[in-house]
Parts: structure tokens; C-alpha cells; sequence
């Protein structure tokens, strides 16, 4: 709710008041970033050839080639073939056959609570391991796509019982079987209502290709490696690197707000329940 | 899956530090992410603007590069947590894994602040304004009206914070804190053959601890449930 709601339009006592707690906040915000920048300076992380490899045409290619495009590469796999698991399953959850519905949730639950690193360590020991670097990079994918399938099971089960009950049954008034009630009615209408929250899932996929530290795949985090091995330089390196993974995922996060407001308008934001919530099927 | 069942006691004490981190970083970020939300809503602008960048920024960074901050730039501009030595039996409480808390709680709080500013969103409008009409002050609103229904339906996406927070803290193995998935890794590494008993049974313990968690988030929801 808006703030001034909450409070009066503020009178002349008031207003001095915070008067004095903006000037004092304004001195101690700047005041942090003065005290950041002078130890940054103190040890000298502001020395030209820190920054150099950052300002050389070969070494900003390699970040955005190398690592950049192998980085957004390997997380758009991974949330596509997420968008194939997630359909296969989140459907099947929903299905009324018990013997479909409560392996699928079995499988959704377990993925989305065991951490993406377990998964990781699993696939590359079993795959990556005989295949060098594209194995690194495969095992990054795969264990991503089944983490944010999981996820995306969710949303899309809750993407289908948002779509307003009123249509299905409509549907069934008129004839149609279950099948073509999910796939004529349901799923279309369900896609407009998931999109905002598909392309957030792209951020936290970028977000977690990160981890492919650990299994030493292509991508930011290894050209910031090799540079930071080479210059010295980390924390010109870590400045840079989280430079860009914020300006990608801020221009991911502005598609899905863009995404909400074209395809979904006033209505709320799909809620996707946490994970062991055994939601009792209410339409969000 | 034999490594596993010989190796017991470091699979507990892999543990242990895994639910150590949790909580303590848990406590931590609760109390910082309250206080970013308090400056998010309240009447101060800059306080409002500077806290948004904040954590617009923080949010939007791998927590690995928040982790190779803390851990490998932090100490050449002088960032050392040397100072924290603390050992309790096998467990031993050193720089790293103070870093590796700190990284983490900077990471969770801004998530945190979302959560609880969502929570103070979902409170309607009519609300706060029925406050006002029958005379409430500032304090009096927030005490009585607004501040009971925000942590209210603040409690999903809280718990969802705090379940990611526990997945999270396998990210501080990369680092050499010899929690869960450090010493899966040494498991997997050291006997391939059994790597996948060795990830269920990892696996399984780490489903039993976020349905713990889960289970208390539940419990705290229906507590609260007004209908």
C-alpha cells in the first residue's frame, strides 16, 4: 500500500524532522561510499593496470564471447528443456489417474528440495566427467533443466488453476473430453498467465550457471577466473563480473515485467506455493 | 553407497555445518532484511530510493560472485574476518566460515526485504485507512493494524526464502567449508562408482531438512490462519 496511507500529509514540525533525518542520511550513505572508495583506493584497486585487461578490445571480447554468450547460452538450454520437463510433469501432477499424479509430484518435490550443487556433482561424475568441455557444459544444463523443471511444474500447475474454472467447465458443457480440454482450453490460456513467471525463472537460471565454478564449465565466472589468475586484479574482476550479471538480469527482469503487464494486465502475479506445501487446490 | 555408511561422523559433522550456516545466517538476514523493509516503507525518500538500489543490485547477482567478494577480493582491501576463532568439540568457526555467513546474510536480506515489503502490500488498502479514520497515529497503525496482517501474509514467501537460504549454503563448499556438498564431492571424487547412493542418501537427508523447515512455516501459517 502507498506510504501515505499510512502516515498524515506531514505538518511544519514534522516536516523539519525529516528534514534532519534525510540530511543525516544523505551524509552517512555518502559516507559509506566515500569510505568504500577510499580503501578501494588505499590498497590500490584503483591502479590503471588492474583495469587495463577490462579496457583491451582481446580481453572484453573473451568476457563477452567466451563468457557472456557461453553463459546465456547454457541458461536459455536449460530453461527451454525446463519448459519441456516442467509441462510433462506439472500436467501429470494434475492428472486424476493416481498412478500418474503421485510419481510426478514424488519427482517435483524431490528435485526442487535437493540444492542444484548435489545435482551438479551427480551429473558431471556420471557424464561430464569423460566428455572435457562440453561435458562441463552439458552437466551445467542438464542439472539446471531438471532443478528449474521442478520449478516450473509449479508454475505451471498453478498457471492452469488460475485460468477461471468457469471455462472448463464450459468446455466439458459442451462435449469435449479431458484431453482436449487441457490442450484446446486450459494450456492456451494458462501460457499468457506463466509467461511473467517463466521468464523470472531465466534469471534464476542465469543466477545458477554461476555454479558451474565448481565443475569447471565454460562461461563468466571461468574467463573471470582466468583473468583474475592472470592480473591479480580480483576485485576489479568481481566488480566487472557482477556488473554484468546485474545488467542481464535487470533486462530479463524488465521483459517479465513487461511480459505481466501486455499478457496479464491488472490481474495478480501467478504465487507459486513453497516447497512441502500441500496446497489444497485452491485457484490462486 | 559404503563410504557413506563408514564415514558417519563426517557425514555428520557436514551437516552440522550445513545447519549451522542456516541458522545463523538465517537470524541474521531476518533481522537486516527487517531493517531494509523498515527504511523500504518508510516516509524518508533517500532512505526508500538507496535501500531499492541496494537491493535491486543484490538481488540480481549470483551468490557465488557475492561469495568470491567476501572470500577472495574482501582481503585485499583489507576485509579479514581473522578475528573469529571459536571451536566447539570438531566443529571449528574460523574466517572462512564467517565469510562465507556474511556473504550469505548480505545475499538473504535482500530477499527478506522483498518478502516483507510483499507481505505489507498484501495488506488492503481499506485497511490503513479505516486506521486513520478512527484516529490511530502512525505507531498505533503499524502496532495494531497494518504490522499483525503483513507478517501474516508475509509467512509463504518468507519460508520460501529460508528453504532457498538452506539450498543456498551448499554453495559455501566451493569454498573449502566442509559442509554437505564439500563432502559429497570428496565421496563422489574418491569412489565414482557409488556416486549415486551416495547422492540419495545425501539428497534424502537434505529433502528431510527442508521439510522441516517447510513443516514449520506450515504450522506458523495455520496458527495464524484467520479463516
Amino acid at each position: 500500500m502507498p506510504a501515505n496511507v499510512l502516515f498524515d500529509s506531514p505538518g511544519p514540525a514534522t516536516v523539519a524532522r525529516h528534514r534532519i533525518y534525510t540530511v543525516l542520511a544523505v551524509i552517512g550513505l555518502v559516507g559509506v561510499l566515500a569510505f568504500v572508495v577510499w580503501r578501494l583506493y588505499a590498497n590500490g584497486q584503483l591502479e590503471y593496470e588492474l583495469w587495463e585487461p577490462f579496457l583491451t578490445p582481446a580481453y572484453i571480447e573473451a568476457l563477452l564471447v567466451d563468457g557472456l554468450l557461453v553463459t546465456l547460452e547454457m541458461a536459455f538450454s536449460a530453461v527451454l528443456l525446463a519448459v519441456v520437463f516442467g509441462l510433462i510433469f506439472g500436467v501429470g501432477k494434475l492428472s486424476d489417474h493416481a498412478w500418474i499424479s503421485w510419481p510426478c509430484w514424488a519427482v517435483v518435490e524431490f528435485f526442487r528440495a535437493v540444492p542444484v550443487l548435489l545435482l551438479m556433482t551427480l551429473v558431471f561424475y556420471s557424464y561430464g566427467v569423460n566428455h572435457g568441455e562440453s561435458g562441463a557444459y552439458w552437466t551445467v544444463v542438464l542439472s539446471l533443466m531438471v532443478y528449474n523443471g521442478a520449478v516450473l511444474a509449479e508454475v505451471f500447475r498453478a498457471g492452469i488453476q488460475a485460468v477461471p474454472h468457469g471455462q472448463a467447465e464450459a468446455a466439458y458443457a459442451v462435449g469435449m473430453r479431458k484431453t482436449q480440454v487441457m490442450n484446446i482450453i486450459m494450456l492456451p490460456q494458462a501460457v499468457k498467465i506463466m509467461l511473467p513467471a517463466i521468464i523470472s525463472q531465466c534469471v534464476v537460471a542465469l543466477k545458477d550457471t554461476s555454479l558451474g565454478y565448481v565443475v569447471a564449465a565454460p562461461g563468466l565466472t571461468a574467463v573471470g577466473r582466468l583473468i583474475y589468475n592472470q592480473f591479480e586484479n580480483q576485485v576489479p574482476t568481481a566488480i566487472v563480473l557482477a556488473g554484468m550479471y546485474i545488467t542481464v538480469n535487470l533486462l530479463l527482469t524488465l521483459a517479465a515485467t513487461w511480459a505481466q503487464k501486455k499478457f496479464v494486465g491488472e490481474k495478480k502475479p501467478l504465487e507459486v506455493s513453497a516447497v512441502g506445501h500441500l496446497d489444497d487446490g485452491r485457484a490462486v | 553407497m559404503e563410504i557413506v555408511l563408514d564415514n558417519l561422523d563426517l557425514v555428520a559433522l557436514a551437516f552440522t555445518y550445513t545447519v549451522l550456516l542456516f541458522l545463523i545466517a538465517g537470524v541474521l538476514s531476518m533481522v537486516f532484511g527487517t531493517l531494509l523493509a523498515a527504511m523500504r516503507v518508510g516516509p524518508i525518500d533517500v532512505l526508500n530510493k538507496a535501500t531499492a538500489v541496494y537491493v535491486t543490485l543484490v538481488r540480481n547477482t549470483p551468490l557465488l560472485i557475492l561469495l568470491i567478494f567476501f572470500r577472495i577480493a574482501g582481503p585485499k582491501v583489507g576485509l579479514k574476518f581473522g578475528f573469529v576463532e571459536i571451536e566447539i568439540g570438531e566443529i571449528r568457526i574460523t574466517d572462512l566460515f564467517t565469510a562465507c555467513v556474511v556473504a550469505l546474510t548480505v545475499y538473504t536480506a535482500a530477499f527478506v526485504c522483498e518478502a516483507l515489503r510483499s507481505g505489507v502490500n498484501a495488506v488492503p488498502l481499506g485497511q490503513a485507512e479505516a486506521a486513520r479514520a478512527i484516529g490511530l497515529p502512525f505507531g498505533g497503525t503499524m502496532r495494531n493494524v497494518v504490522l499483525p496482517q503483513a507478517f501474516r501474509a508475509s509467512v509463504p514467501p518468507l519460508a520460501s526464502v529460508q528453504i532457498a537460504l538452506l539450498k543456498n549454503t551448499t554453495v559455501c563448499g566451493i569454498f573449502g567449508v566442509s559442509e554437505a556438498f564439500f563432502r559429497m564431492h570428496s565421496f563422489t571424487n574418491s569412489e565414482p562408482g557409488e556416486r549415486y547412493g551416495i547422492f540419495i542418501s545425501f539428497a534424502v537427508i537434505f529433502v528431510f531438512l527442508v521439510e522441516i523447515v517447510s513443516f514449520f512455516a506450515n504450522q506458523l501459517e495455520r496458527r495464524w490462519r484467520i479463516a
